[in-house]
């Protein structure tokens, strides 16, 4: 995991170049442990991780119900921000904080890409 | 609350007989922490096998990954030995009131308020089952809340806060399953609130869920209700937005002209 965690780095940093984004995390899906982060000083990376998780973790539970199979991707908008979840493998989720306006589209393409590195 | 079970655990690995698996299973389940709340019910069924605590636990969470056959094995298995244990009844009468089956409802939880007449959450479910049939009896008509759409109901839900069915359908393998997603919904939209509260975004708005199959979306019409919108994963995330947002106009409508 120490060797894999460099490389997940690196993928981070991609994803936090894109303007609006405030951090990015590589986090656990079971426990909501930060695994790899690049985050701006004033965000709370394990808060982050933790609700995150949490919240996939419900989401999960409404797709599989409703015959959405397993939840992929999850986006969660708030007037001041908003955090994007994509589940990498069955332990893993890729995490981005980023301000309302920012570019999703870009965003997400870039966490596709991280998640290929995680994976 | 981490740090809580932080202790909670560490006093379980220390003392793996102590009844403390309790309340670190439920508070495990309570943060969403759904695999180690199983680990940890079982490593208390391992030891304590008959008592109806554990398996209460267990079933509960259960449900919460999604296996309600399984949990109302385990209920059922309870009351085989303790008829009117509360906890079994309660939910047993949850998995009644989520397949629509009322009447099941109201007599597991009368029972359960029986044994335990100061349950809030018991009290509570009662009174939720009870409206729900008064107005079940009282208005047999589906609110036409989506008409106006270009698309038909199915696919649209609309939620009270407490997880009711306002409106809408949602089919799966050709049963509705539209009270269990409900329920779930609700869920999903109290973390989403918290989320946001927690890390000081502001307001939530609405919610996107991709899934294998199909997408969801989200959104809260009022302060008390939710909408969902549900379509297949081969309509782009942007046209769903679009639909979603007529559908959370036309809900809107609707509910204020529902208010007396």
């Amino acid at each position: 995991m120490t060797i894999g965690t460099e490389a997940f780095r690196g993928a981070l940093d991609a994803i936090t170049r894109v303007r609006g984004v405030r951090g990015a995390l590589v986090v656990t899906r079971d426990d909501g442990l930060i695994v790899a982060d690049t985050l701006m000083e004033d965000v709370r990376g394990n808060a982050v991780a933790a609700l995150t998780a949490s919240l996939f973790s419900r989401v999960g539970l409404a797709t599989g119900e409703a015959g959405a199979g397993r939840a992929q991707f999850v986006h969660l908008q708030a007037e001041g921000g908003l955090v994007l979840a994509l589940a990498v493998n069955e332990e893993l989720l890729v995490v981005a904080l980023a301000e309302a306006g920012a570019n999703v589209g870009l965003i997400r393409l870039e966490m596709l890409r991280a998640g290929e590195v995680v994976r | 609350m981490a740090d809580a079970v932080r202790a909670m655990a560490q006093e379980f690995a220390r003392d793996p007989d102590s009844l403390v698996f309790l309340r670190l299973g439920e508070q495990l389940r309570h943060r969403g922490d759904l695999e180690a709340a199983e680990s940890v019910a079982l490593a208390g069924l391992d030891r304590y096998p008959d008592l109806p605590e554990a398996r209460d636990l267990y079933a509960r969470v259960l449900v919460d990954r999604g296996h309600p056959a399984e949990a109302r094995q385990v209920w059922e298995s309870i009351l085989a030995v303790e008829g009117r244990y509360p906890g079994a009844h309660k939910g047993l009468g949850f998995l009644a009131y989520a397949e629509g089956d009322l009447d099941a409802a109201l007599d597991h939880l009368e029972t359960a308020l029986a044994a335990d007449p100061a349950e809030p959450g018991v009290i509570e479910a009662l009174r939720i089952v009870r409206t729900t049939v008064e107005e079940a009896e009282a208005e047999q008509v589906v609110p036409a809340v989506f008409e106006r759409l270009d698309a038909t109901e199915a696919g649209m839900l609309l939620i009270d806060r407490r997880g009711r069915v306002l409106g809408g359908t949602l089919q799966r393998d050709g049963r509705s399953v539209a009270d269990e997603v409900a329920a779930y919904l609700t869920g999903v939209t109290q973390e989403a609130v918290r989320a946001a509260r927690l890390l000081r975004l502001g307001r939530w708005e609405w919610l996107i869920a991709e899934g294998e199959l199909d997408n969801l979306h989200v959104t809260a019409p009022t302060e008390d209700t939710r909408l969902l919108v549900m379509r297949e994963r081969s309509i782009p995330p942007g046209r769903l937005a679009f639909l979603a947002a007529k559908a959370h106009d036309a809900a809107r409508e609707w509910l204020e002209a529902q208010r007396p």
